[in-house]
């Protein structure tokens, strides 16, 4: 499907060889803002663990650029301490002797035109050394506000040139703008620079084998589909919930909130690739086509009053630790209308969907770290058993685990043994790690391999991004104009708010 | 934890299994394959220890069949069967039973396993040592999809290497040839970044193991060039050089793990190319259950058409008469190795009953 980079006609390239991996091109990767928290606990050990599994190619290089004072063994260092923590794979001393005969360190602030300059010497010092043959990404691990900067630099120090034959990507990370019209504004600067098929948008949920296995899961399988509709489901539960707090994020965090830093991005995706028609192929455009479709059907409830509740964490007790609320973080205004939780209800108007409600809800400070998407299905329309039998059962449901613990979970009724008869809800369930790889490669190797090999699968797209916004934007303002965020206690499943919310439906929340 | 069972049958052995996963508490486990272990007493070990490895990545319902050699009349016209069930910590993820075959019942090792394979999931066989001459064709082969043997263990690998080509049957797959997956990746990694046409290889590699010529047949079939197979003192492959249009292109590896890739033209690079452990190789062999063509035509291409001039049951000699000569050697290498091995066993057994005095 994605074109293997270099020549087309290898003869020892042959689509049955299923054993030889897809190794990536001659290529390189900078990493803007090296010294954060993303590069050292996942973007340094993905790079590892991709070398590790043979999948980089020979002469791969990295190039590190931050404004720290370090040479390019300190760097080296730096990336050395960083795989040995966190990579997946063990250390293997002749793999990292790989490695480090490309790792490179610029040292330079964003305007510095010098720093730029260097950069782009060491990157032909790299063609010349390395064989990385001018093909590099630049991965932007920076605060948004820096991209504009970082991206202009690199058009004026023709960074961005793609000269004979090869090839500039840019990978931006969340958040892509904080509403429609600053995305469109941030689209517009990239583009500027990077064609639009060489921007990678990271969302790294959608590296998740879970995630790329609802694929599987609905059309690779009889099974589900014919019941992957209205006339079956009762309504979808979209939830991510994080354990901790916003920890050392304020600056970030405050005036951003739950719905925009995780609802925008994860929770559309996710209800995209839930909601969405059978792609033509599972190509790129196809896919994008798809979930387009879907994010362009999305429809908001009237009353946005009745349909959203957004929340604050107050202190409590979480996990058996005693842990203060937003308000009284550090850096944090006493008054913030922040929102650390979200609920939202989404319809999606197509013949498939029409009349069932998507529940999206996402928070920080909940019982506990969990990612699921919940399909849950209508109550049997007759049943022979009489009601006492039948007293404890539930609705059937399909629960997609995304994290932790990732796998699927089928709920549905079972006869207790004994003489009389009464039904009780069962859980069937299929683990990843039970019956695949205990080493289910993590979600940056396999979206950094995936931008080295040019294949946008996995990547949202600007009128994705855009799309989501267009979602969001109505609930966003209709929060600014109206009340504040509910107080709820840590350590808690959100705010009562929250469950009245579904109990107007006649529905409840999972607990997951 | 473990279960002894003795002068047992298959059915005692499903009821261990079941009543040992209710004991520990995990009434169903997502196994996804029944890999089957035929071996001896000496390599069981070794084998199964791999085998646990690589069920940490395919969880598995692991059987090791050991057939036990009987040495007087009275033994080999009784039989008897005796089992160990290990589940939970002991068996890695899944669950492992260790079959001893005594007397009659060993020529008969198929009807013990059959009953014991998991429903529906995909059966694989690996032969350590002494695979059959057609492992299809095997009473335990003909169970399972996917049939692995390991020619670097035969006696005379590069005459095994013929038998197999004249007794494959798709789902055959040989360890040897998963072994030397790193290096035809990292050559054809090596092919993607130039636009040359290869005139001729050479393939250099420690003699008695097969992976080499059977990386020299891939080459040869996929390149449509001579290659000529040389010999050096090891560990396992040290080089491949390609001679093409635009100077020689070569993958050099001394040391049994770091290598270098040297492209005329652009610099040398160094490339983690370490030999692996039998686990790694079970578990990539896992990997994909459908019959590797790939390995198919690479083996057809036949170690007779190598330029391998140093080696000395393969010189000058008229083509066909060769063919014949390698298959009536082959013949006689897959029995050699079995009667060796009792006969080592055989050897053992007094020195053993000497230590028990």
């Amino acid at each position: 499907m994605s074109p293997l980079s270099g020549s087309g006609a290898n003869p020892l390239r042959d689509p049955a060889d299923r054993r030889l991996p897809r190794i990536a091109g001659p290529s390189g990767l900078v990493i803007f803002g090296v010294t954060g928290d993303l590069s050292r606990k996942k973007l340094m050990p993905a790079v590892y663990d991709l070398a590790n599994r043979g999948l980089l190619p020979p002469g791969f290089s990295l190039v590190g650029f931050a404004r720290r004072e370090w040479a390019n063994e300190d760097f080296a260092q730096e990336v050395h301490d960083a795989v040995k923590a966190h990579a997946r794979t063990p250390f293997r001393e002749e793999v990292w002797q790989q490695l480090i005969q490309g790792m490179r360190f610029v040292q330079g602030t964003f305007d510095d035109d010098d720093a730029f300059e260097r950069l782009r010497s060491t990157i032909e010092e790299l063609d010349k050394a390395q064989g990385t043959g001018g093909n590099f990404a630049f991965y932007l691990s920076v605060p948004p506000r820096s991209f504009p900067v970082v991206i202009q630099q690199l058009k004026k120090h023709g960074l961005a040139d793609q000269t004979g034959g090869s090839w500039r990507r840019a990978v931006i990370e969340k958040p892509f703008g904080h509403d429609l019209k600053s995305a469109e504004e941030l689209n517009k600067v990239v583009h500027e620079v990077f064609e639009p098929d060489q921007v990678f948008r990271i969302d790294h949920y959608l590296g998740k084998e879970t995630v790329q296995n609802i694929l599987a899961l609905r059309f690779a399988n009889t099974m589900f589909e014919p019941i992957w509709n209205r006339s079956f489901v009762d309504h979808v539960q979209i939830t991510m919930a994080e354990d901790i707090g916003i920890g050392g994020r304020a600056g970030y965090y405050d005036g951003i909130g739950a719905a925009r830093d995780v609802i925008q991005n994860h929770l559309l995706q996710l209800m995209a690739l839930t909601a969405m028609e059978e792609p033509a192929s599972f190509g790129a455009d196809a896919l994008a086509a798809e979930k387009e479709k879907v994010l362009g059907a999305a429809r908001l409830p009237k009353d946005l009053g009745k349909s959203t509740v957004r929340g604050q964490y107050a202190g409590g007790w979480q996990g058996g630790e005693k842990v203060i609320g937003y308000l009284e973080e550090d850096g944090i205004d006493p008054k913030s209308k922040t929102d650390t939780y979200a609920a939202i209800k989404v319809e999606i108007d197509n013949r498939r969907w029409a009349g069932v409600p998507f529940y999206l809800r996402t928070g920080k400070r909940l019982g506990r770290r969990v990612t699921e998407i919940a399909v849950v299905f209508q109550r049997a329309p007759h049943s022979p058993f009489d009601h006492t039998a039948t007293e404890e059962l539930g609705q059937n449901a399909i629960v997609i685990r995304v994290q932790p613990d990732e796998g699927i979970t089928v709920r549905f009724g079972s006869k207790v043994p004994g003489t009389s008869m009464e039904i009780r809800d069962v859980s069937m369930d299929f683990a990843y790690g039970e019956s695949f790889t205990e080493s289910s490669p993590e979600a940056y190797e396999r979206l950094i391999l995936d931008v080295l090999l040019g294949d946008a699968n996995l990547f949202p797209r600007t009128e994705e991004v855009e799309l989501s916004w267009k979602i969001l934007d109505p609930i966003e303002e209709y929060w600014d104009r109206h009340g504040r965020p509910a107080q709820y206690k840590s350590g808690t499943w959100g705010p009562a708010e929250a469950d009245e919310m579904l109990a107007r439906d006649g529905r409840s929340w999972r607990r997951p | 934890m473990k279960i002894d069972l003795t002068d047992t049958t298959a059915g005692d052995i499903n009821k261990a299994l079941v009543q040992g996963r209710r004991d520990i508490g995990t009434p169903a486990v997502g196994m996804v394959l029944t890999l089957v272990i035929v071996t001896d007493e000496e390599n069981a070990y070794d084998a199964l220890k791999a085998a646990n490895d690589a069920s940490r990545e395919h969880p598995s319902r692991t059987l090791v069949v050991i057939k036990r050699v009987s040495r007087s009349p009275r033994d080999r016209t009784t039989s008897r069967l005796d089992a160990e069930v290990r589940v939970g910590a002991e068996a890695g993820t899944g669950e492992t039973v260790v079959l001893r075959l005594y007397g009659e019942v060993v020529d008969h090792a198929d009807s013990v396993v059959l009953p014991l394979l998991l429903p529906d999931a995909p059966v694989v066989v690996w032969w350590p040592v002494n695979a059959p001459l057609d492992p299809a064709k095997d009473p335990l082969g003909a169970l399972a999809q996917r049939r692995v043997t390991d020619t670097y263990a035969a006696e005379q690998p590069v005459r095994e290497l013929s038998a197999r080509a004249a007794a494959y049957t798709p789902g055959d797959t040989d360890l040897s040839w998963t072994r030397i997956t790193p290096w035809r990746s990292m050559l054809a990694a090596a092919l993607d970044q130039v636009t040359c046409e290869v005139k001729a290889v050479e393939v250099e590699g420690e003699e008695f193991n097969p992976s080499c010529e059977l990386l020299a047949m891939w080459l040869a079939e996929r390149l449509d060039v001579p290659v000529k197979r040389l010999l050096s003192s090891g560990p396992g492959l040290t080089a491949v050089r390609m001679n093409t249009s635009c100077g020689p292109i070569v993958l050099d590896r001394a040391d049994g793990s770091l290598a270098t890739l040297s492209i005329e033209g652009q610099p040398a690079r160094a490339v983690a190319l370490k030999r692996r452990e039998t686990a790694e190789l079970i578990a990539e062999e896992l990997r994909r259950l459908d019959p590797d063509d790939t390995y198919a035509s690479a083996l057809r291409y036949g170690v007779e058409r190598l330029n391998t001039a140093p080696e000395p049951q393969s010189t000058a000699a008229e083509p066909e008469p060769l063919e014949e000569a390698a298959e009536e050697a082959a013949a006689k290498t897959a029995k050699a190795p079995a009667k060796k091995a009792s006969a080592k066993t055989a050897k053992k057994a007094p020195a053993r009953k000497a230590a028990a005095k």
